[in-house]
């Protein structure tokens, strides 16, 4: 639910996304056609927030490449897919702790500059 | 099943260990570990199919083995490139094409997890930067959904490790030879929770070859040849969660396993039921736990009554990964595949030694699932 306490990161905004104006299946990121029927997609934009449907934490460094760690250094992060109302799961870093994170909890999805980043919805 | 019927007459394979051999090396001594076992030579093949995800073009094996002339297919399937060669080896039988066939499949990576670049896999730069193109994450996220759907428990993925290392040290050309328990696979470490480090497989070395033949050359070779009853292939339908997707539509997620199966079982003419012993990809213990169910051997959350009772043991019900499966031998991708073909053709001949499944199994199964989102299954029966 949005509202004034709703924090959106700075780089924020919706994620663009895409539907098909024949099957309603939304897809992120936005394509030229539907991957159910092949017919024309829409772009859309997508709700900011939804439920995680499934997460994991990230506890080694990834390589790199294509891996470019923070300069801080690599420390490990979570990242799952949310679950949004237009039917489409996606896929994001999460700016929640391993101890919080929870299946069904909300979570709020913004663009940023690199993947959809996550966090937990302020409700 | 139409055509000619497909037997294999010849297996080899090498170790899965890590040596300074080249994937090409391997490749060769596999080839030629097959032959020998068939009774054939390389000039008898007249059909060929076989790759490597990172260690080079199958077709310049010809360079050791001898310039015979031979059509020589690469194959470049990801985890099915051992099994798409199997199917195009099948089919050349099958269609009265060739009398001998082979299918290769070997490779050879460096250490530690995979590096796939977003590009090949038609993903934006930003899941490379950003971490998010490693294959541990995804199967991590598929059981941690999995577990909660189904209430399968931490200590069951554990077993499922355990059984693979025990499997392990009965395998003479298995890479994990020592075992390991179920305590300490749970505190080795998680990697991506719930996953720990041992219930993973890691990237490694290997090749096998096998030779198909049809009834009339078969007749002609001593040995038991084991009929291969079907080979299928299949890619990912709409709704399905894989490898290195940016997104997936709601509801519950296809299975590329679960159709690939289904193929294989419907041209065989056998079902799960049927089958003796049994080999399901098991990149890490949670990728065993659901392949179990979505190849049809259980029904989902059945794995927590079955697993920890020793069902999927060497001696119960339902023998899986009998050497110890990919968490025992690394996964050289364009290898495994035929690894677990090698495997259970080795149950049927009943030369599995001392992993040998008792009371002479007769029919078996391999399964094998990749990115992205692909499948290849086989039956097997003596």
């Amino acid at each position: 639910m949005e509202g004034p306490l709703t924090a959106q990161p700075e780089s924020g905004g919706r994620l663009h996304g895409s539907r098909c104006a024949d099957c309603a299946v939304a897809t992120y990121p936005a394509g030229p056609a539907c991957p159910r029927c092949g017919g024309e997609a829409e772009p859309v934009e997508l709700s900011g927030t939804g439920t995680l449907w499934t997460w994991t934490v990230q506890r080694y460094a990834p390589k790199s490449p294509p891996y470019v760690p923070p300069a801080a250094g690599f420390t490990p992060f979570t990242v799952g897919y949310v679950e949004l109302p237009e039917g489409v799961r996606v896929l994001a870093a999460l700016d929640i702790r391993p101890e919080d994170a929870e299946i069904g909890m909300p979570v709020t999805l913004a663009a940023g500059t690199g993947v959809p980043r996550g966090h937990r919805s302020v409700v | 099943m139409s055509g000619e019927e497909v037997l294999v007459c010849g297996a080899g394979i090498t170790s899965f260990a890590r040596t300074e051999a080249s994937g090409r090396q391997l490749a060769v001594q596999a080839v030629r570990a097959a032959l020998a076992d068939a009774g054939l030579p390389w000039s008898r093949v007249r059909a060929a199919y076989g790759g490597s995800d990172a260690a080079g073009n199958a077709d310049t094996l010809v360079a050791e083995l001898g310039l015979t002339g031979v059509p020589f297919t690469n194959v470049r399937n990801g985890c099915a490139t051992g099994g798409s060669a199997l199917v195009a080896a099948t089919n050349a039988i099958r269609s009265g094409a060739a009398d001998v066939a082979l299918a290769v499949g070997f490779d050879k990576h460096p250490r530690g997890a995979f590096d796939p670049r977003p590009a090949d896999w038609g993903l934006d730069e930003a899941y490379g930067h950003d971490g998010l193109m490693v294959t541990t994450q995804f199967f991590a996220m598929k059981i941690q959904r999995y577990m909660h759907d189904h209430g399968i428990s931490a200590r069951t993925l554990a077993m499922v490790a355990e059984k693979a290392y025990a499997n392990g040290v009965l395998t003479p050309h298995a890479w994990r030879r020592k075992p390991l328990d179920a305590a300490e696979i749970l505190a080795s470490g998680l990697v991506n929770d719930p996953l720990t480090r041992y219930m993973f497989c890691s990237p490694g070395q290997g090749a096998v070859t096998l030779i198909l033949c049809n009834r009339a050359v078969a007749r002609e070779l001593a040995g038991t040849p084991i009929t291969l009853r079907a080979a299928a292939v299949r890619t990912r339908r709409f709704g399905s969660f894989e490898v290195f997707s940016p997104w997936a539509p709601t509801g519950t997620p296809t299975s590329v396993s679960a159709d690939a199966a289904q193929a294989a079982f419907e041209e065989a003419g056998l079902g799960p039921g049927d089958i003796d012993v049994c080999q399901l990809q098991d990149t890490e213990s949670g990728a065993e736990v659901m392949h179990l169910a979505e190849c049809g051997f259980c029904e989902h959350g059945e794995q927590e009554s079955l697993i920890p009772y020793g069902a999927t043991r060497i001696d119960g019900s339902l023998p899986v990964n009998t050497d110890g499966g990919c968490i025992a031998n690394g996964e050289p991708i364009g290898a495994s595949g035929l690894r677990q073909v090698y495997e259970v053709v080795q149950q049927l001949r009943g030369r599995a030694g001392e992993r040998q499944v008792s009371d002479e199994p007769s029919t078996g199964f391999t399964h094998v699932y990749g990115a992205p989102g692909v499948s290849a299954c086989t039956v097997l029966t003596r």
